[in-house]
């Protein structure tokens, strides 16, 4: 591994997966403790459609699919939250709806596209240095936010109806959550590709749970263990010559089993707070 | 001498999906009343209290809450839910739960302050949970947890407290304890207390209303025997052993 990171592509591919670990490691402890698993399956399959606008228009896909899964995100959380109809129905319908227009968009493109593949379920080997510059802004922007609105982030993943009551404008913050949901989405995208995606939403977060019961801390253990997924998983799939989302998610699969075996660390479980 | 009105609503109804829930409510609640609120099980109680705080939009009739509307004036307000539903393993410990009353005071951007640590440190003392502010809100036992909340409620320095049901799985002691907490909040600040247990509000509270749909309420202690037994469809006796007499009217 360490002669590997001579070439280029192998050190864009482990900022890649660090910086991804960052953004995932973050949003996905607002995915497990706010039970939105269902809704950013939904977002992360949607952003397909934007593959597929983008490849329609011309542009980069990943620019198409980070407008697209913003909107998508927030049209899911409009119709879930306004209609009345129950939530996993309705992000059911828009999941299959984005997919469906993203096979649209690519059919209705001339030729067939190259490296559809690689966007489906990921290649971090072939992540550019433009790449990179997006997911580092998007993940800074995650941690910038999540910085500034911790506090009322936590309230309104524990109790949305007494954090009204004290006045934390919990459907504005919601729908902001949304899009950060969709910012982590893209990045993870050129990681393990939009089918995969909702396993770095969850795996690493659920991990670090089993360790800690402070969201603080929840988030930089989740933090840890994406670096170590996507970095073990890059190097398994260096070594076999494996598909790096695929291993990625595998590394992190495994993880979790192993972890549900270890008892919770003593010493994690009783910090307090002063 | 006159006491200020902190709540008023005129002629108030709701409905979920076209099925009435309250009609014709009026209400006035004053800056130092302690209101016991009774009536049977889906009454209404607490569709009540979440129109005062703007959870629940009234189908008609006008709602004020400190001379604005629920939404601008429910920062004045410490509420303590019926039900809590939130996950067992919240990532969260119980200091981290009780400074969330400290939000409105703080603000958006802003870190907790000094006066909100203190603030959450006295709360936590007077509901005699300090010693666990370290462990995790889901592994309380029921009653700790409700205790739990209303320290939240207590904490945001409310002049008006709407308490659902809070010592529904209070032990006996720490029920005796915070009713006399309420003795002396009620110093500063007016309550509303939601309960089933008729004979141990109808020794504290000042006043007393009974709601099924309709609110039966003279502004006192007392009710008409038929009253009572139109809002809970039963004769008296069966309402509460030997309440009644405390809160009927004399004939
Ligand atoms: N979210 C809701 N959707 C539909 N109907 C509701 C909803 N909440 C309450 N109701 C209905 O409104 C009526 C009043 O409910 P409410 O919870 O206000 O009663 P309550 O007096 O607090 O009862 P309890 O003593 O059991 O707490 C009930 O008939 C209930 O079925
Ligand atoms: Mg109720």
């Amino acid at each position: 591994m360490i002669e590997a990171l001579q070439y280029e592509f192998m050190r864009n591919a482990l900022t890649a997966g660090l910086l991804a670990a960052v953004a995932c490691g973050i949003i996905g402890c607002y995915v497990v403790v706010k039970r939105m698993v269902f809704i950013s399956g939904g977002v992360s399959h949607a952003s397909f459609g934007g593959i597929g606008l983008g490849y329609f228009l011309g542009i980069s896909p990943i620019v198409g699919a980070f407008f697209f899964t913003i909107t998508a995100a927030l049209v899911m959380g409009v119709v879930t939250r306004r209609a009345k109809i129950p939530e996993d129905t309705s992000i059911g319908i828009l999941w299959a709806i984005g997919m469906a227009m993203g096979i649209i968009f690519i059919g209705l493109t001339p030729g067939f596209p190259p490296d559809l593949m690689s966007y489906l379920f990921g290649n971090i080997l072939i992540v550019t240095t433009a790449d990179i510059i997006m997911m580092l802004i998007l993940a800074a922007i995650i941690v910038f936010v999540v910085v500034l609105l911790y506090k009322e982030f936590l309230s309104l993943s524990f109790d949305e109806e007494f954090a009204t009551v004290v006045g934390v404008p919990v459907e504005w913050l919601y729908f902001l959550l949304l899009c950060l949901i969709a910012f982590t989405v893209v990045v993870l995208i050129r990681v393990v590709g939009t089918i995969l995606v909702i396993a770095l939403l969850t795996i690493p977060a659920a991990t670090a749970r089993r360790f800690t019961h402070d969201l603080k801390k929840m988030m930089l253990l989740a933090i840890l263990f994406g670096s170590l997924f996507t970095s073990g998983g890059l190097w398994l799939s260096y070594e076999l010559d494996l598909a790096s989302g695929a291993a990625i998610i595998l590394v992190s699969g495994v993880t979790f089993l192993a972890s549900l075996f270890v008892s919770r660390l003593p010493l994690m479980t009783r910090v307090g707070r002063g | 001498m006159t006491s200020k009105e902190v709540v008023c609503l005129e002629d108030v109804s709701a409905h979920y999906d076209g099925v009435p829930v309250l009609e014709g409510i009026n209400l006035s609640i004053y800056q130092d009343d302690f209101l016991g609120i009774i009536g049977p099980n889906g009454g209404g109680k607490t569709t009540l209290l979440k129109i005062i705080l703007g959870l629940v939009k009234p189908g008609r009739g006008r709602v004020s809450v400190f001379g604005d509307t629920p939404e601008k004036g429910r920062k004045y307000i410490g509420y303590v839910s019926q039900y809590s539903l939130f996950d067992r393993d919240f990532p969260a410990s119980v200091w981290d739960v009780v400074m969330m009353g400290r939000l409105g005071k703080t603000g958006l951007f802003r870190k907790y302050s000094k006066q909100d640590r203190e603030a959450t440190l006295r709360a936590l003392e007077a509901m005699e949970i300090l010693d666990y502010k370290g462990q995790q809100i889901g592994k309380l036992s029921g009653g700790q947890r409700q205790r739990a909340f209303i320290a939240r409620a207590l904490v945001t320095d409310p002049e008006l407290l709407l308490l659902d049901e809070p010592t529904a799985s209070v032990d006996t002691p720490m029920k005796t304890d915070f009713y006399e907490l309420l003795e002396r909040l009620r110093q500063r600040m007016a309550i509303v207390l939601v309960s089933h247990d008729i004979s141990t509000i109808s020794i504290y509270v000042d006043k007393i209303a009974c709601l099924n749909r309709e609110l039966y309420y003279h502004s006192s202690k007392e009710l008409a025997a038929e009253e009572l037994e139109a809002a809970y469809r039963c004769p008296v006796e069966m309402i509460a052993h030997g309440v009644p007499h405390r809160i009927l009217k004399e004939h």
